[in-house]
């Protein structure tokens, strides 16, 4: 009989630091991925503990810091955090919407030392952009959009693709070139949380996204060197998982509103994981003793097929929350890899976007309200 | 890139040293680059204040080795092209 050897991963630093300040929000994206929940979570961590959570980790080697929400600017002290953030040497990324964002506050920010902006939006025009966002904010992003450039930030601009938005990428690139940025995101969205509550609505068709890579090339062509652009297609499509957060527990560590401390943004959903709170345990008991930082470390919980998979340290298995909404087992393989056994349900979801009926259910917004009817 | 070039990097890209990676890095948007020795002791000369030239001779008097101007420039288009560096003409 062989004597189980448990061999321990190796536990690099927590690179990645993503606060998520607040999940307050005055935007109601229906593709949002933070909790569909988030309407329980009132009880914020202060400026103070926000700042002793940045100490920590600074010292487990944590670099590049995201400041993100909900929307991080319904916090007064973003300034505050972003001061402290750059004294400790974090590079230091805002993630916003742009609601709340003054030309004062911009000026404070960038006196306090806040490396970059990225600022989303939701489509092109007014009307979709405020459909999608459920809010009048749009000419309120263009502001914002030439404040940044005005403050000598690079132009980081983001706008989330999926089937009601992805046929008017061609005036997304023509708006984001004559704002004048530097790097466009184009992420298609990722179904989790409300993205996929309202999946049936959002997830595009083949056609859809074969028009839509057309038309990214030939903008890339012609801004080269100008502008660089992102695409990300929805991991549906794909044949592989991706390596989602870099593999569990190996480089991002995320803290929500109310302090409790994830390997992602989205664990939270998982099953049978207590996650810990920063409120209760040091930065590095979290990251390296806790029972949740290290129950998808290293490959020792894997099954089949990924345990015996030659691909397993390509992508580890894929997003463990993919694999818990798909599969109902945060063990399992993602259900995206076609040698998942339940890919089928991937397959499916991608066949019915292949029809041109509108879904029965209702698009649901990311507000308060349906936050507690759906949890 | 010229020789007379004054190399700088660009606004917006942070290089640190990192004590827990024991390393240089290079930080910018939501991303980060961990240099090597050479890497690092290059890009910590690119100040906007000294030429390619000057560069290299500070390198091989440092380093105590000739004939380093061909890696060096090398290593300079291929950071310029990567968007790290800007390069004023002097």
């Amino acid at each position: 009989m062989n004597a189980a050897v448990t061999t321990s991963p190796v536990v690099g630093p927590p690179l990645w630091l993503l606060l998520e300040l607040t999940y307050r929000c005055p935007l109601q994206c229906v593709f949002c991925y933070n909790p569909i929940d988030f309407a329980k979570v009132e009880d914020e961590l202060t400026t103070e503990e926000w700042i002793r959570v940045l100490r920590e980790a600074r010292a487990l080697g944590s670099v590049q810091l995201g400041l993100s929400g909900g929307e991080p600017l319904m916090r007064d002290d973003v300034e505050a955090i972003a001061d402290e953030a750059h004294r400790l040497g974090y590079y230091t990324n805002l993630i916003t919407s742009g609601v709340g964002l003054t030309r004062e506050r911009l000026s404070e920010l960038k006196r306090v030392g806040l490396d970059h902006i990225q600022l989303s939006f939701q489509d092109s025009t007014r009307e979709m952009n405020d459909f999608l966002s459920h809010t009048r904010t749009f000419e309120l992003k263009k502001r914002c959009a030439e404040w940044i450039k005005e403050h000598g930030y690079p132009m980081v601009v983001n706008c989330v693709i999926h089937r009601l938005n992805i046929d008017h990428l061609d005036t997304i690139i023509d708006m984001a070139v004559r704002m004048g940025a530097d790097y466009l995101e184009l992420a298609n969205t990722q179904y989790y949380s409300w993205a996929h509550l309202n999946r049936e609505h959002l997830l595009p068709s083949r056609e859809q996204l074969q028009k839509a890579e057309q038309t990214m090339q030939t903008w890339r062509e012609r801004m080269k060197g100008k502008m660089k652009i992102f695409f990300v297609v929805p991991d549906y499509y794909e044949q592989r998982p991706k390596k989602c957060v870099n593999g569990w527990g190996t480089t991002l560590a995320t803290i929500a509103p109310d302090g409790t401390a994830m390997p992602c943004h989205t664990a939270r959903m998982l099953p049978g994981l207590s996650f810990p709170n920063v409120r209760a345990r040091s930065m590095k008991e979290i990251w390296f003793d806790s029972d949740a930082f290290n129950r998808f470390r290293g490959q020792g919980w894997m099954k089949e097929p990924c345990a015996s998979c030659e691909e397993r340290e390509k992508d580890f298995g894929g997003c463990r929350c993919q694999a818990y909404l798909l599969a109902h087992d945060a063990a399992a393989a993602d259900p995206v890899c076609s040698k998942s056994p339940h890919h089928r349900v991937v397959v499916s979801a991608v066949e019915r976007a292949q029809e041109t009926r509108v879904p029965e259910a209702p698009l649901v917004f990311r507000r308060p309200e349906n936050s507690r009817s759906y949890s | 890139m010229t020789q007379a070039d004054r190399p700088s990097i660009r606004p917006g890209i942070r290089l640190q040293w990192e004590a827990v990676q024991n390393a240089y890095v290079l930080l910018y948007p939501e991303g980060m680059v961990k240099l090597n020795t050479s890497a690092a002791e290059i890009l910590r000369r690119c100040d906007g204040m000294r030429s390619v030239d000057e560069i290299v001779a500070d390198l091989e008097s440092t380093f105590n080795r000739n004939g380093l101007q061909g890696e060096i420039e090398h290593f300079l288009q291929l950071a310029r092209a990567q968007g790290w560096l800007s390069a004023a003409e002097s």
